[in-house]
């Protein structure tokens, strides 16, 4: 695919993340990060997906991502969030959680804050071991984590210590996060379960709990629909594509049958929410487009070499006027496209906003699509 | 067995003394464990302490080179990409398909080697740049080794092309004259250059002859007296029959032709028309091949398979591929003129060249530090159908061995070993056995990557090492004291022991503080609580809380009295179970019927009369009371259900 541009970094690539443009910006994004795993030495590292920044350098490489600036990070990089345009969170594997702190003028990065072994296991001689953060959500200045542990965090960016801590909040591991609303969280765990926690309440209990039925498949990952709240999707263990209404029921209005492994990450996008985008250990990343009218898509769906399938999908619920929910037949179709044609290894991150999408695999490469809909 | 050829290279073990101290070993699957014994050497006895160090010692040590990880993440594609592309295409097209193959492999080198270089050149350290340095050079020398292996065993150039490709290799290759046809060209007057005729020499010597021609013309204008000269050669070179790349025409019309022209080159040499110009003359001389004039250019040749290809392009350009061992030879030979021996990269190209294809691996192989170049090209030589008739006599066939070693060499990398998995599954005879024992020695530092690990193991059916791996997670998961997850990773290796195990602690648990922990896990057992009893017992139990809890009471006596009779309670748990039933009894409602009561009475009689030889159940007070609680309430409960069953029925 010409309008996509890769850089092998040798590291495997476990988030990468755009930077949020400035509030009043119309300019797509430019600025993304990346985090390491599974390596001695892993890393935080800044790239510039700016076209016209590498031209001026070197004629042959433009569209390459070039790399801005890094930092060693402690631990494999679990999950990453910025907070804002210049500070990200990054949870470790060692169950630490670090703000670090990118300096535009100097092209530098820094540790800004750090909560030592925010995640931590009590084992049998009540020494602590660290326990992995595997999930970290901001709402400035506000910070989750979920860990290994089964313990949520709230942390705030400029206080020391956490605000509040949710001791054996889960018997299970809590792999994701996501803010529902500014005072309560959604949290997925390997036991299938989607739980919404109020954090105003003091009661260490979940106000409420989803759970697949039968098969307690893991939920891997969660994302929240950017503007019709109730909506949510989480991605399974068995590649599943779940949406669930929150708003009534304790099971998923839909499962889509998707990926042939872990879906590791699901993400609406931001401002086009009609459409979704999921990737996989199984090496592909999907896009999910549920726009009500097919006919009226631009083309660059039906390019050559990419695999187009159309799926209905079955729906339970009929009041809700949200493709996402609908099943009206006539309007019933799903539009999914593959956008990675042979790929072997795990795509481990997406991330999307505006026209471009970044990823990164365990092949050790990164790759950027500044055209999505073009 | 065969004899080794070479004698084997010595490891210095930087840090360890052998002179001072025997060491000892232990094989790993790709690097050797190395430390210092207590014992000194013989005269010296048992000696001091010895240091508590241990030597790592690694076989492919280019695995951990930074840069290169990109060529073996690249190639993985590649290879994968191959391995697909199983023989749908058949003759022309399937030739042409692993071609391309092959010159992805070699664009992944080049790119390797310019992002070596751009580091060679960015550092500032000396010794990283020597490092740098030496990776471009030996990425440099396998780019040129698959070339000519490419040219000459994957797309097999007949006589005719043959030639075209061997002009192309050294053009791309021999590079170092680059820089003066650089210089030269971009001086403001070319012809005054005092390197001018060089550069010609050198666009002749590789056959470039427009690139030539445009040059000559300039000395001429510059020089008009030598313009008869400069016409008459400016005219053979034009006319010089190159073979084509089509089918226009056959071998024989060019031998024909060329023969023509070759006389016609002479006859002007014997004219003397050249004498004048030394230069010119010199360059005839080349054209009709003759082999002291082309070795006179030597330094601008700088390699002897240079050398080799400008023979054959002037005398003998209709060159086939078995005919071209002796001219190497003999090139080699009259190059290098007995001055220097040749080395291992000359070496490897001559047994490519006299198509030995097994010496050029093997030599390969000695010579390079990694295995990831004789792995690939084998695999590629294997695709084209050039090495099946050849068995080792030790392992499987030769492409097999080699992938194991490299990817063998990924697994002991603490990263790479994801590459390797893949590589595993195209050795058909011990890439199984190999993937089983490296899978179970990969260090599961999260959860997350246990999952990855576990899923490489389940679309292989690998059930051994996904109990193991499952069996790893649920013990450090107890080692927490999470008790939640054990369970999940026993419930998902579906290992009935150890998940009566984890029940066992829940309801020690449960004994001993009264209320359950992990209540979220237990109540969404599903169908997995069949896996084990005690599993069962525990999700039940659970229930009977549940229901007491929403004081459906009929419903949880009934469940209470079917887990003593179906078995389903441990005999240990049964006083506990019996406990529970006292507030049942108690209730102003009769709940238990008769017939339920002379069951419980009959759990009571056997549990009692099965410890009663146990001095220590008598002895215990608080037991004896709770039986006798407990008996009290039954014969109560017994009592107000006769009657109330009596008048029910009655009435």
């Amino acid at each position: 695919m010409e309008d996509v541009s890769a850089k092998f970094v040798s590291q495997k690539i476990s988030r990468t993340r755009w930077r949020p443009p400035p509030a009043a910006s119309l300019q797509p994004p430019d600025v993304f990060a990346t985090g390491s795993w599974d390596n001695e030495d892993n890393r935080i590292s800044f790239w510039s997906a700016d076209d016209l920044g590498n031209v001026g350098l070197n004629g042959e490489y433009h569209g390459e991502p070039h790399l801005l600036c890094d930092i060693q990070h402690n631990g494999d990089v679990m999950d990453m969030q910025f907070l804002d345009q210049e500070r990200i969170v990054v949870a470790s594997s060692t169950g630490t959680v670090t703000i670090f702190r990118h300096h535009q003028n100097n092209q530098t990065l820094s540790a800004n804050h750090r909560w030592e072994r925010a995640h931590y296991h009590v084992d049998q001689d009540t020494s602590c071991g660290g326990a992995a953060c595997t999930g970290v959500v901001c709402n400035n200045p506000e910070i989750v984590t979920v860990g290994e542990d089964g313990r949520i965090n709230l942390f705030r960016a400029d206080q020391k210590d956490a605000i509040r801590t949710i001791d054996n909040a889960d018997s299970s591991t809590l792999h994701a996060v996501t803010f529902l609303r500014t005072t309560e969280i959604l949290t997925v765990n390997s036991i299938g379960q989607l739980k919404i926690w109020d954090l105003r309440q003091q009661r260490n209990e979940p106000s409420q709990i989803f759970s697949l039925a039968g098969d307690r498949v893991p939920l891997h990952c969660v994302d929240r629909h950017p503007n019709q709240q109730h909506i949510v999707a989480t991605g399974g263990q068995d590649g599943m594509l779940s949406i669930w209404d929150i708003r009534q029921g304790t099971m998923p209005v839909s499962l889509l049958n998707a990926h042939e492994a872990e879906m590791w990450e699901v993400h609406f996008h931001p401002s086009n929410p009609d459409h979704l985008f999921t990737c996989s250990e199984d090496g592909s990343l999907w896009h999910w487009d549920s726009s009500t009218n097919v006919s009226e898509k631009p083309s660059f769906l039906h390019q050559g070499g990419r695999s187009t399938t159309y799926l209905s999908h079955n729906t339970i619920n009929q009041s809700v006027v949200s493709a996402w929910l609908s099943n009206d037949p006539t309007k019933d179709r799903m539009e999914i496209t593959n956008l990675i044609p042979n790929q072997t290894l795990s795509v481990n991150s997406l991330d999307v906003l505006g026209p471009c999408l970044v990823y990164g695999t365990d092949a050790e490469a990164i790759y950027v699509n500044r055209q999505l809909f073009a | 067995m065969e004899e080794p050829d070479t004698e084997p290279p010595l490891v210095v073990v930087p840090g360890a003394d052998p002179s001072a101290r025997q060491l000892c070993f232990a094989w790993g699957p790709a690097e050797v464990l190395v430390c210092e014994t207590r014992f000194g050497r013989a005269d010296a006895g048992e000696g001091a302490p010895g240091s508590s160090r241990v030597f790592v010692v690694r076989r492919d040590q280019d695995i951990y080179i930074q840069t290169l990880r990109k060529l073996f993440n690249e190639s993985h594609g590649i290879f994968m990409g191959l391995q697909r592309s199983e023989e749908e295409l058949a003759g022309k097209s399937r030739k042409a398909q692993l071609v391309q193959v092959s010159k992805n492999y070699r664009s992944v080198i080049r790119a390797c080697m310019e992002d070596m270089h751009q580091a060679a050149v960015s550092t500032r350290d000396p010794a990283l740049q020597g490092q740098y340095s030496t990776q471009v050079s030996i990425l440099s020398a396998m780019e040129l080794i698959w070339n000519l292996c490419e040219i000459l065993f994957v797309e097999a150039a007949a006589a005719g092309p043959l030639l075209l490709r061997l002009l192309d290799w050294v053009r791309l290759h021999v590079c170092d004259v680059d820089s003066m046809v650089r210089e030269v060209l971009s001086s403001e007057n070319p012809s005054k250059h005092k390197l001018f005729w060089n550069v010609v020499d050198v666009f002749v010597l590789q056959g470039r002859m427009d690139e030539a021609r445009h040059l000559l013309s300039k000395e001429v204008t510059a020089n008009p007296t030598s313009m008869n000269m400069y016409k008459i050669l400016d005219d053979l070179m034009k006319k010089m029959p190159m073979p084509s790349l089509g089918n226009t025409q056959t071998l024989t019309e060019l031998e024909l032709k060329w023969q023509h022209w070759h006389e016609e080159c002479q006859r002007f040499l014997q004219d003397g028309t050249f004498a004048s110009n030394p230069h010119m003359e010199s360059i005839c001389k080349i054209l009709v091949g003759d082999e002291d004039a082309i070795l006179e250019k030597k330094e601008l040749m700088t390699t002897w398979y240079h050398f080799l290809v400008t023979r054959l392009l002037y005398s003998h350009p209709t060159v086939k591929p078995m005919e071209l061992r002796f001219y190497a030879q003999s090139s080699m030979d009259l190059f290098l003129g007995g001055e220097s021996s040749p080395e291992p990269l000359d070496m490897i190209l001559m047994a490519a060249f006299e198509f030995e294809m097994h010496q050029v691996i093997k030599e390969c192989s000695i010579v390079l530090s990694n295995w990831w170049f004789v792995a690939h090209l084998t695999d590629l030589l294997d695709h084209c159908k050039l090495l099946q008739s050849h068995n080792l006599y030790f392992g499987s066939n030769m492409r097999e061995f080699l992938l194991l070693e490299y990817a063998s060499g990924l697994f002991s990398h603490h990263s790479l070993w994801q590459l390797g998995v893949d590589y595993f599954d195209h050795c058909p005879e011990f890439g199984r056995v190999y993937l089983e024992l490296h899978i179970e020695r990969i260090p599961l530092n999260t959860e997350q990557k246990a999952l990855k690990v576990l899923r490489i193991c389940e679309q292989r059916q690998m059930h051994e090492q996904v109990r193991s791996i499952c069996k790893i997670m649920a013990m450090k998961a107890l080692r927490n004291n999470r008790l939640g997850s054990a369970l999940s990773w026993s419930i998902r290796a579906k290992d009935a022991a150890f998940a009566t195990l984890i029940s066992d602690r829940f309801l020690k648990d449960y004994c001993e503080r009264g209320c359950f922990s992990d209540l979220d896990l237990i109540d969404n057992l599903g169908p997995s609580m069949l896996l084990s009893d005690r599993l069962t017992f525990l999700g039940k139990y659970r229930e009977f809380h549940r229901l007491y809890g929403e004081k459906r009471f009929p419903e949880a006596a009934r469940l209470l009295l079917t887990l003593m009779t179906a078995h389903i309670a441990p005999c240990s748990f049964w006083m506990t179970l019996l406990t529970d039933a006292l507030p049942l009894l108690e209730q102003k409602e009769i709940i238990f019927s008769a017939e339920q009561t002379y069951e419980l009475m009959r759990c009571l009689e056997d549990l009692t009369a099965g410890n009663a030889d146990k001095q220590k159940f008598q002895e215990d007070d608080v037991e004896t009371t709770k039986v006798e609680m407990l008996r009290l309430a039954l014969a109560r409960n017994l009592a107000r259900v006769i009657v109330k069953e009596g008048t029910v029925e009655g009435s």
